[in-house]
C-alpha cells in the first residue's frame, strides 16, 4: 500500500496527475469506499486492502470531464470495465493514468457475516496484496479466526485472470484466486423445472427494494439518465403503481447490459438485500458464449459486442430453446 | 353449477411491415383464419422491437407475444432481423431461465408470400397459449407476498 | 389531447358483413379524444375522401384514424385526403379492419370486438403522432463508377447518354478490365477485344466522361445525392498531356523482367509500360519497382528517346475531391489463389495453368501469339485436361462455396476453340455437373460434345502428377462409370473460382455499402432490388454483386445506370420524415447505435448541451436523415432510449400494446 501512496506522490509532484482516484478508509474497519485525492496530504486517508472491491473505472466518467490527468487505481478485472467504458466513448484514455494494482482476491463484511463473524471491530492480516491465509478478527462478541478463502468475495473464486487488460503501469503482483466454475450455478438453475425456476427467482427477486444500487454501482450501467428514470417508455417510477420496473426492472437492466457486462460482480456485492443479481448477466454471457463464440466484454476496447453483429446462420430462437 | 367461461387470451403479434404484415394481409384476402385472439401491431422492421415492448405487453396482461419478420437473408433492411434474432433468441433464454412456461413467446419468419404460414403460424401459437392458460407468472414476477 | 375523428369503412359489404360497424362506431365515440366517428360504405372513394376531408375542418380534427383495409393498401390515399384538408399527413393511422379482422373472422361478435380495439390502438397511437415533415436534399449530378472493365464503362456509357458527367476510377494503367484479357466469347465466339474496344474509345471519347485511370478512391463522405470522394491519382511518371503514345519509350527500356500482369505473369513486359496494345489512355506508366532510373538513380534512358518531353520522374501522387450524386461501385472479380490446391500442381507445373491464363495463350497478343503451345517447353499438346470446379462449390475452407458460374461455358468454348484449331488433340473436361441456363447455352454445349467431340466425364480430379517426361499423370473417377481413371495429359487447365477483386472490401467499408460472407457487395432486396446497395446513392454493376458473365454484367450495368440517371434527374431528394432521431440530453454518445446501422447514418459530434443547469461538451450521436431509411434497429441497440424513431416510437408502439392488452 505505501507503493501506491509514494507512486501517486510522485505522479502528483512531477504534474503528470492533477488527481488521484483509490480508495480511502471508512468509519469501519471493512468498509473502505471509493474517493478522490486531490493532493498529497489528502492520501493519508489512503487505503487499498482486501475490502477494497469497488471497482474504480465508474468514477472515471466523471474524472474523464475534469481538468488534468487522473491516476486512477485498476485491480486486473476493473480493466475490463475500463476497456469497455473505452469502447463506449465514456472514459477518456489521455484522460487517465492507469496504474494497474495486483489483487490477491478480495473480501466483504457480508462473507463475514455468513461465515459467522459479526459485530466486526478489526480485522488482522486482510493484506491487499499478501493476506494471511487465516484472518484475526476483533469483534464485540471475542476474538474470532476465519480463512481467507471462506470469505473471498464470489467473483473472486471464479476470477478471470491475474492479468491488467489495459494499464500505464503496474504495481504488485496478483494471486490465483480462481477455485471454482462461474457458470455452476447458471447451469444449476437451467436443470430446474420451470416451476423451481420460477419459485427460486421469486424468492430471490421478491426482497428487491429497488434502492438502484446495483444500477448505480454497475460501470455498464452508466446512462446519463436510465430509462426507467426517463419518459421514453413511460416506465418511470410512478408511486403505487404496479408499474413496469416494479417486476422487470432486472430483466431489462440485464438485457441492456447484455454485451457489455463484464461479468465484475460489483451488483451483487453491493446489493442490501445479497440478490444474486449477478446470474441474470452470466445466464446471458453463458448464451452468448454458447451461441456466438466466445467473448469477454472489456478483453479490449474495440471488438464488437454479440448483440452488435450477427453471423447469416445464427441460432434461431427455437432452436436455443430446444438446447437450453 | 357455474359454468366456466372459455379462456380466450390476448396475443400480441409484432410484424415487420415489409414482409410478415403483409404476409398477414395475404392470409386475409386468402380468407386464411386464425382466431381472434391475436391483434397485429406494424412495426418497420421486426429490429424495431424492443423487449421492453414485450415485457410490457405481459405486464398489461398478454398471455402471448409473437414477433415475425422477413426471413433470414431478405430483411427491407438487409440486416435488421439478424438483430431481432439474437436480441429474442437471448430474451426468450432469459425468461425460460426465469420460469416462464416455454412457449409464450415466439419468433417467425413470415415472407409477404407466405399467407398460409401466417396463418398456421398464429393457429398454432393460439393453441399453445390456450393449453397454458392465463398468464399469470410474467404479470406478476415478484410476486409480492 | 389530440381531436381525433374516426372513420369506419364498410368496403361494401366486405367489412360489413362481419363486422358491425355501426356498433364500433358508437364504441370508438367513448374513446378520450374522439370528437368525431362516423361510418361510410367506401371510404376511399372520393365521396369518402370528401367526408373525411369535411370532417377535419368542421370538427377541427388534430387527427384521424381510418377503420378500412390495409395500411398497405390505403395509407397513401388517406395521407393525401388529410393533407388537402390541411392536415399533416402524418397524423393518421390506419387500422385494418378487413385484412386482419373481417376477412378472417366469421363471427360478428369476435369480429366487430376485434375491430374495436384495434381502432383503439390506433387511436392510442395518433394521440402520439407528430406533424412530420420529410427533409429534402439537393443532388449534385454527377456520377462516379468505380471500375473500368465491361461493367463500369457500360454503365457510364448509359448515363453519360442520358447527358449527366460521369467519371469512372480504375486503378490499373488502362480500362478493359477483365474482358480485355479474354479471347473469345461464348456463346458466338466473336473476339472480345472486337467487341470491347470500341466501347472503350466511346467512353474515352464522351464528352461527359472521365477517365482516371491509374487511379483508386482513397476516401468517401456524405450521402445519397451529396458524396464528397478523395480519388487518388497514382504518379504515372509520365504527362498525360504530352505523351503521343509512340511506345519508342516501351522499346528503348533495358528493364524488361517484370511480369505481365495483362498476360498473368505468363511473359514479361518493360518497366515503362501500357498493359497491352489497346489500352485506353495509350499512355504508358513507369512501375517503380523495376524502373532502373528509380531504383538507382541512373539510365533514363526512356526521357532520352521521348520526344514528346513526356517522361517526368519527379510526378507525385494527387488527391483530387470530387463530389457525386451516386456512386456505381463496378470493381469485377479476379481469379482465387491455388496455394491451397497442392494436388492440381499449378505451382509445380508451368503445364498447369488457369482458364483465364489459356484465354492469354490462345489471344494472338498473348505470350505464344496465340499459338496452342506448352508453356515448358513450347510443344504443341497432344492432349489436354480440363478440371471444372476448381474452387467452386467447395464446402471446405480452401474454396468458395457458391458456383461460379462462369466455368462450365468458358470450359465448352475452349475446348471447342481448340479442337477446332488443332482436331488432333484430344480434349477431356472433368465436372461436376454441366450447368448451362442461358440464351443459347445449351446448344452451344452440346455441340461442344456432339459436333466437336470433346470427352465429358463427370467426375472429380483428385491428383494431378507432374511426370518424369514432362506430362502430367492425371487421376480422376469416372462418376456415372463408377470406376477410377489415370490419363496422361500435355496440359491441365483448371476453372478456377473466381472472386471479388481484392480491394473491394476497403471500398465497401469506405460506401458503408454491405457485403456478405464471400465478399461480394449485398443487394438492396436480393429480388426486387438487385442493381442497388442497401445504401442509399450507391448501385452495384457486375460481378462485384455475384458471378455473372458478359451479357449479365452489360444488363446489370445498363439497370445500374438506369437507378442513376432516375436519381440524378431529381433536384432535390425528399427524404422520408420516419426516420430515428437521437434525444441529445439522454444520449451516452457509447456508439451501439452506429455499430447496428446499416446504412451509416449515424454519426458523432462534440455538442454543446445544457442539461438542466449543467453546461458541457459531449459526444452525441447525430442521425442524417437523408441516409436513415426508418429500420429501428439503433432505437433497440440504445440502452438509454435516447434513440427514438419517429412515426414508430416507443411511446407509440407502447400505447398500441396498452390498448391491446387493456
Amino acid at each position: 500500500m505505501q507503493e501506491l501512496v509514494k507512486r501517486a506522490k510522485e505522479l502528483l509532484a512531477d504534474g503528470t496527475v492533477t488527481r488521484v482516484l483509490g480508495w480511502k478508509k471508512g468509519d469501519l474497519a471493512y468498509n473502505p469506499e471509493p474517493a478522490f485525492f486531490e493532493n498529497e496530504e489528502a492520501l493519508s486517508e489512503f487505503v487499498y486492502d482486501s475490502f477494497c472491491g469497488a471497482n474504480l473505472s465508474k468514477y472515471m466518467i466523471e474524472a474523464s470531464k475534469k481538468e488534468g490527468k487522473t491516476l486512477v487505481f485498476l485491480k486486473p478485472c476493473d480493466t475490463y470495465s475500463f476497456n469497455q467504458l473505452l469502447k463506449e466513448h465514456r472514459v477518456l484514455r489521455e484522460k487517465a493514468y492507469i496504474v494497474g494494482v495486483g489483487c490477491a482476491g478480495k473480501i466483504s463484511a457480508e462473507k463475514m457475516k455468513e461465515a459467522g463473524i459479526s459485530g466486526i471491530l478489526e480485522v488482522e492480516g486482510a493484506d491487499a496484496l499478501n493476506p494471511s491465509e487465516t484472518l484475526k478478527v476483533k469483534t464485540l462478541y471475542g476474538d474470532k479466526e476465519v480463512s481467507y478463502k471462506d470469505v473471498m468475495l464470489e467473483r473472486c473464486h471464479v476470477c478471470k485472470g491475474k492479468d491488467h487488460m489495459i494499464y500505464d503501469e503496474i504495481i504488485g503482483e496478483s494471486r490465483d484466486t480462481l477455485d471454482g466454475d462461474r457458470m455452476e450455478k447458471v447451469r444449476e438453475i437451467e436443470a430446474m423445472s420451470p416451476e423451481e425456476k420460477f419459485a427460486f427467482f421469486q424468492s430471490e427477486l421478491s426482497r428487491c427494494i429497488r434502492c438502484n444500487a446495483c444500477r448505480n454501482v454497475c460501470p455498464a450501467c452508466s446512462c446519463r439518465k436510465c430509462v426507467f428514470d426517463s419518459t421514453k417508455f413511460d416506465s418511470a417510477q410512478k408511486a403505487n403503481v404496479d408499474s413496469f420496473e416494479e417486476k422487470m426492472f432486472h430483466v431489462i437492466r440485464a438485457f441492456h447490459v447484455a454485451g457489455r457486462c463484464t461479468d465484475c460482480g460489483e451488483c451483487s456485492r453491493v446489493c442490501p438485500q445479497n440478490i444474486p443479481l449477478h446470474l441474470f448477466n452470466r445466464k446471458l454471457i453463458s448464451d452468448m458464449n454458447e451461441f456466438y463464440g466466445e467473448y469477454q466484454a472489456g478483453a479490449d476496447a474495440e471488438t464488437k459486442g454479440p448483440l452488435t453483429a450477427f453471423t447469416q446462420d445464427d441460432i434461431e430462437p427455437s432452436e436455443a430453446r430446444e438446447r437450453g | 353449477m357455474p359454468v366456466e367461461k372459455e379462456f380466450r387470451p390476448k396475443i400480441v403479434a409484432f410484424c415487420c411491415n415489409w414482409c410478415s404484415y403483409a404476409g398477414a394481409d395475404l392470409a386475409g384476402s386468402s380468407r386464411l383464419g386464425y382466431p381472434a385472439d391475436v391483434k397485429i401491431i406494424r412495426v418497420p422492421c421486426s429490429c424495431r422491437v424492443n423487449p421492453m415492448f414485450i415485457l410490457r405487453a405481459f405486464e398489461k396482461g398478454a398471455d402471448g407475444v409473437i414477433l415475425c419478420g422477413c426471413h433470414p437473408g431478405d430483411c427491407h433492411y438487409s440486416t435488421g432481423n439478424y438483430y431481432a434474432r439474437r436480441r429474442m433468441t437471448l430474451l426468450f433464454s432469459l425468461l425460460d431461465y426465469l420460469g416462464v412456461e416455454e412457449g409464450r413467446t415466439r419468433v417467425e419468419w413470415v415472407s409477404a408470400a407466405e399467407g398460409v404460414k401466417f396463418s398456421t403460424v398464429m393457429n398454432e401459437f393460439v393453441d399453445k397459449i390456450r393449453s397454458l392458460g392465463e398468464n399469470v407468472r410474467l404479470g406478476d414476477l415478484r410476486c409480492k407476498n | 389531447m389530440q381531436r381525433i375523428g374516426v372513420f369506419v369503412c364498410h368496403c361494401g359489404s366486405n367489412i360489413a358483413a362481419t363486422v358491425d360497424v355501426k356498433r364500433v362506431v358508437e364504441t370508438v365515440k367513448k374513446e378520450q379524444g374522439v370528437v368525431h366517428a362516423e361510418d361510410y360504405p367506401y371510404m376511399c372513394s372520393e365521396a369518402g375522401q370528401a367526408l373525411i376531408a369535411a370532417a377535419i375542418k368542421e370538427k377541427n380534427l388534430g387527427g384521424i384514424v381510418v377503420c378500412s383495409c390495409s395500411p398497405r393498401m390505403h395509407e397513401a390515399t388517406f395521407r393525401k385526403a388529410a393533407e388537402r384538408a390541411g392536415l399533416n399527413p402524418y397524423m393518421v393511422e390506419i387500422a385494418n379492419i378487413r385484412e386482419h379482422c373481417s376477412w378472417i373472422h366469421k363471427d360478428m361478435e369476435e369480429a366487430t370486438e376485434k375491430a374495436v380495439i384495434l381502432a383503439r390502438a390506433a387511436i392510442a397511437k395518433v394521440h402520439l403522432n407528430s406533424h412530420l415533415q420529410p427533409g429534402e436534399s439537393l443532388v449534385t449530378k454527377r456520377a462516379l463508377v468505380i471500375g473500368g472493365g465491361i461493367a463500369g464503362i457500360q454503365t457510364a456509357l448509359d448515363i453519360a447518354e442520358a447527358g449527366y458527367e460521369v467519371d469512372i476510377v480504375e486503378k490499373t494503367p488502362s480500362i478493359g478490365g477483365r474482358m480485355s484479357q479474354l479471347d473469345k466469347t461464348f456463346p458466338t465466339l466473336d473476339c472480345s477485344a472486337c467487341i470491347l474496344t470500341p466501347k472503350m474509345v466511346d467512353a474515352a471519347a464522351h464528352e461527359k466522361i472521365n477517365l482516371y485511370t491509374y487511379s483508386e478512391v482513397e476516401s468517401v463522405s456524405g450521402f445519397v445525392g451529396n458524396f464528397s470522394v478523395d480519388i487518388r491519382k497514382k504518379a504515372r511518371f509520365v504527362d498525360m498531356n504530352k505523351c503521343t503514345g509512340c511506345g519508342l519509350c516501351q522499346e528503348k527500356c533495358p528493364s524488361k523482367k517484370a511480369k505481365s500482369e495483362f498476360n498473368r505473369g505468363l511473359n514479361t513486359r518493360s518497366a515503362i509500360y501500357t498493359p497491352f496494345a489497346q489500352a485506353i489512355p495509350n499512355v504508358p506508366v513507369i512501375d517503380t519497382e523495376s524502373c532502373v532510373k528509380m531504383k538507382t538513380g541512373k539510365c533514363g534512358l526512356c526521357e532520352k528517346v521521348c520526344q514528346a518531353g513526356a517522361i517526368d520522374y519527379s510526378q507525385k501522387d494527387e488527391i483530387i475531391t470530387e463530389k457525386y450524386g451516386a456512386i456505381v461501385v463496378a470493381t469485377g472479380f479476379d481469379t482465387i489463389n491455388l496455394d491451397q490446391y497442392g494436388e492440381y500442381a499449378y505451382n509445380e507445373s508451368p503445364d498447369v495453368i488457369t482458364s483465364l491464363e489459356l484465354e492469354r495463350v490462345m489471344n494472338a497478343a498473348g505470350p505464344t501469339k496465340g499459338h496452342l503451345e506448352r508453356l515448358s517447353d513450347g510443344k504443341a499438346p497432344k492432349e489436354i485436361v480440363f478440371i471444372q470446379c476448381v474452387g467452386s462449390r467447395c464446402d471446405d475452407h480452401r474454396g468458395k462455396p457458391y458456383c461460379s458460374k462462369i466455368c462450365c461455358m468458358y470450359t465448352a468454348k475452349h475446348a471447342m476453340l481448340i479442337r477446332d484449331k488443332y482436331p488432333d488433340v484430344n480434349v477431356t473436361v472433368f465436372y461436376i455437373d454441366v450447368r448451362t441456363p442461358g440464351k443459347n447455352f445449351d446448344e452451344f454445349y452440346r455441340r461442344a460434345v456432339e459436333e466437336y467431340g470433346v470427352n465429358y466425364i463427370k467426375g472429380q480430379v483428385g491428383k494431378v502428377v507432374p511426370q518424369p517426361d514432362g506430362s502430367l499423370l492425371v487421376q480422376g473417377s469416372d462418376l456415372l462409370d463408377g470406376k477410377q481413371i489415370k490419363m496422361r495429359a500435355d496440359m491441365v487447365v483448371l476453372a478456377t473460382a473466381i472472386e471479388p477483386e481484392a480491394g473491394v472490401r476497403k471500398i465497401a467499408t469506405m460506401l458503408t455499402a454491405s457485403i456478405d460472407t464471400n465478399n461480394f457487395l449485398t443487394e438492396a432486396h436480393p429480388k426486387l432490388r438487385p442493381v442497388e446497395s442497401p445504401t442509399a446513392g450507391v448501385f452495384l454493376s457486375g460481378v462485384c454483386q455475384g458471378p455473372k458473365d458478359i451479357p449479365e454484367t452489360v444488363s446489370q450495368a445498363g439497370a445500374a445506370a438506369v437507378k442513376v440517371i432516375g436519381l440524378l434527374a431529381k433536384d432535390k431528394l425528399l427524404t422520408n420524415p420516419c426516420t430515428a432521431e437521437s434525444d441529445t440530453l439522454l444520449c451516452n454518445g457509447c456508439s451501439v447505435c452506429q455499430n447496428v446501422c446499416p446504412y451509416g447514418a449515424i454519426g458523432y459530434e462534440d455538442k454543446e448541451v445544457n442539461d438542466h443547469g449543467i453546461r458541457e461538451t459531449r459526444r452525441v450521436a447525430v442521425v442524417n436523415s437523408a441516409l436513415c431509411q426508418g429500420c429501428g434497429a439503433c432505437t433497440v441497440a440504445c440502452p438509454s432510449g435516447a434513440m427514438d424513431l419517429k412515426g414508430f416510437s416507443n411511446r407509440q408502439i407502447l400505447a398500441e400494446v396498452d390498448a391491446i392488452c387493456r
